[in-house]
This record gives C-alpha cells, sequence and structure tokens, in this order.
C-alpha cells in the first residue's frame, strides 16, 4: 500500500518515559528518534504494522507555547483525549503479559459482544482499548 | 482553572476507578486513597478537573449502566437496580426518572422498540453516548420541575 495515514500522534508528558513504555512494555519498535534543540521527532511502531507509525510527542516550544502546552499537559492527565484501540490476537494472553510488565490496566479482560477486551493507560493518561480482533467465521 | 498535570494524572485513577466498579461504594476518603490526596481536597480537586462532584459522575456510571443492562438484557428492573450499585429499588426509579425524565420500565420499551444502526461502534464507546448528562445535582433538578409545575397549576 502507498496511500493512506502514515502517522498519527499522541502527546505524552515525557519522551523517554513513553518510548520505554511502548517498546518495553508493549513491545513496540522504535521507527524515527530525531532530535533538534529542544525539539525531538520520536514515533515507535507496532511490529506487525510497519506502513503505520504512532507520534510520541511532548506539547512544548519551539513548536507550541508554555501555556499552550500547559494546556494540553491538562487535557492528557484527564485522560480527555481520544480513544485508542489496540487489536490484538488473544486479550487474556496480551493483558496476562502486560500486566505482568507493569502497565496500568483500568479494565480486566471482560468477554461480550462476540469478543474480549480490556483497557489500558499509558504513563501520561492516554487511554487504550485492547480488543480481541474477531474471528471471521471460517 | 489550571491543576498540575501529575495531580489530575492521580485523579484520573480515582475516575477510572469508579467507571470499571460503578455498582461498589466509592466514599470520599476511598478515592481520595486512590488518588493519593487528602480527603479534605479530593472532592474540589476533582470537581475542578472532571467538572462534576465525584458522587454526581458516579450517579451518571450507575444511570449508563442501568441503561445499557435495561436495552440489552432481559434482566429485572430490581436485579438492575441491585447490580448497578442501588441499596433500594425505590431510590433507583426515583433517581433514573428524576434524571432522564422517563421510568426504568418507560426507557425499556421505548429502546426496544426502536431500531439502532450503532453495531459497528465499539461497546464501551457506545455506552458512553448514552452517558446522562447530570450539569447540575439530582435534587437542584428536582427544585426546578416542581417549580415549572407550580407555575404551570396555577
Amino acid at each position: 500500500m502507498s496511500q493512506g495515514v502514515g502517522v498519527v500522534g499522541l502527546y505524552v508528558r515525557d519522551q523517554d518515559e513513553a518510548l520505554k513504555f511502548y517498546v518495553e512494555k508493549l513491545g513496540f519498535r522504535v521507527h524515527t528518534d530525531s532530535r533538534n534543540g529542544d525539539y525531538r521527532w520520536l514515533t515507535v511502531q507496532h511490529p506487525d504494522q510497519p506502513s503505520f507509525q504512532l507520534g510520541l510527542y511532548k506539547p512544548g516550544p519551539p513548536v507550541l507555547d508554555a501555556a499552550t502546552a500547559q494546556t494540553l499537559s491538562e487535557i492528557v492527565a484527564k485522560g480527555a483525549m481520544p480513544p485508542l484501540v489496540l487489536e490484538v490476537d488473544d486479550c487474556r494472553v496480551a493483558y496476562k503479559r502486560m500486566h505482568a510488565a507493569g502497565v496500568e490496566f483500568t479494565q480486566e479482560p471482560v468477554s461480550r459482544y462476540g469478543s474480549t477486551d480490556a483497557s489500558f493507560r499509558d504513563p501520561s493518561g492516554n487511554g487504550w482499548k485492547m480488543i480481541e480482533t474477531r474471528k471471521v467465521p471460517s | 482553572m489550571s491543576q498540575e498535570p501529575e495531580l489530575l494524572r492521580r485523579l484520573l485513577r480515582a475516575k477510572d476507578r469508579m467507571d470499571v466498579a460503578s455498582h461498589e461504594e466509592w466514599s470520599v476518603e476511598r478515592l481520595a486513597r486512590v488518588s493519593r490526596i487528602s480527603p479534605a481536597h479530593f472532592a474540589r480537586s476533582f470537581k475542578d478537573a472532571f467538572g462534576v462532584p465525584p458522587h454526581r459522575y458516579l450517579l451518571t456510571r450507575r444511570l449508563e449502566r442501568a441503561k445499557t443492562l435495561l436495552r440489552d438484557t432481559a434482566l429485572s428492573i430490581t436485579d438492575i437496580a441491585f447490580q448497578t450499585g442501588w441499596k433500594s429499588l425505590g431510590t433507583f426509579g426515583r433517581i433514573f426518572r428524576d434524571v432522564t425524565g422517563e421510568s426504568p420500565g418507560q426507557l425499556r420499551v421505548r429502546e426496544k422498540a426502536a431500531s439502532h444502526e450503532l453495531d459497528r461502534v465499539p461497546a464501551c464507546f457506545l455506552s458512553a453516548a448514552h452517558r446522562p448528562d447530570l450539569k447540575i445535582a439530582v435534587l437542584e433538578k428536582r427544585r426546578r420541575e416542581a417549580k415549572v409545575k407550580n407555575k404551570t397549576t396555577k
């Protein structure tokens, strides 16, 4: 595929902390980590999804003024950013592994509506729903 | 008003805990422990952060869950009341009516009759769409409605 969404970014409170979380606890890989002064362009990738990058950005200068950055940091910490969905083959297995790694789950796996889902947050407050991919009946 | 992100992140934990277990009892002391702040500051900080006092937030979550169960299950209204954290059926029915404007039974009949094309929305987000918007206290809502009624009967 040569067309489509390439990068979607999240705001995080600390890029080192976010990098550790997404790589070590969730199993993502670093795609780009490039700095220029205060600015750091950091993206990670799901190992099964090479055409998509998840950006981990810290709101602040030089892109944003201090007051705007503060407002965004508050919004993230309140969990008010849009929902994110992570699809997994087996929700309970993924939960077990991630929970053991210290991921903050806000909902344990529940089986309903023909699938199993759980919820977790990254250290900054971004909320993820982890949903087991529905098995298409063959 | 501006609050420290670090505090907000801890307040969010208390909100998350109510979200996942709204049927449980959530005293200010218990919530304050989750957020690691003093009970004296908790209620005010929570309201500043999320716009509603913690007990009213809990109420909206319980009603949201009750609505989902009324719509999606065949559970009796009594079962739903107790499963969603109410101690008495009467209190559940009264507050439900005060907030939504109809009784649990009426909502069930109406929802069953309506067809929904929302089956492509993940269930958890769908549930949030049905969360009651409770900007004022239930008591205040009751007072305002009583006033309107009095006016119309005069």
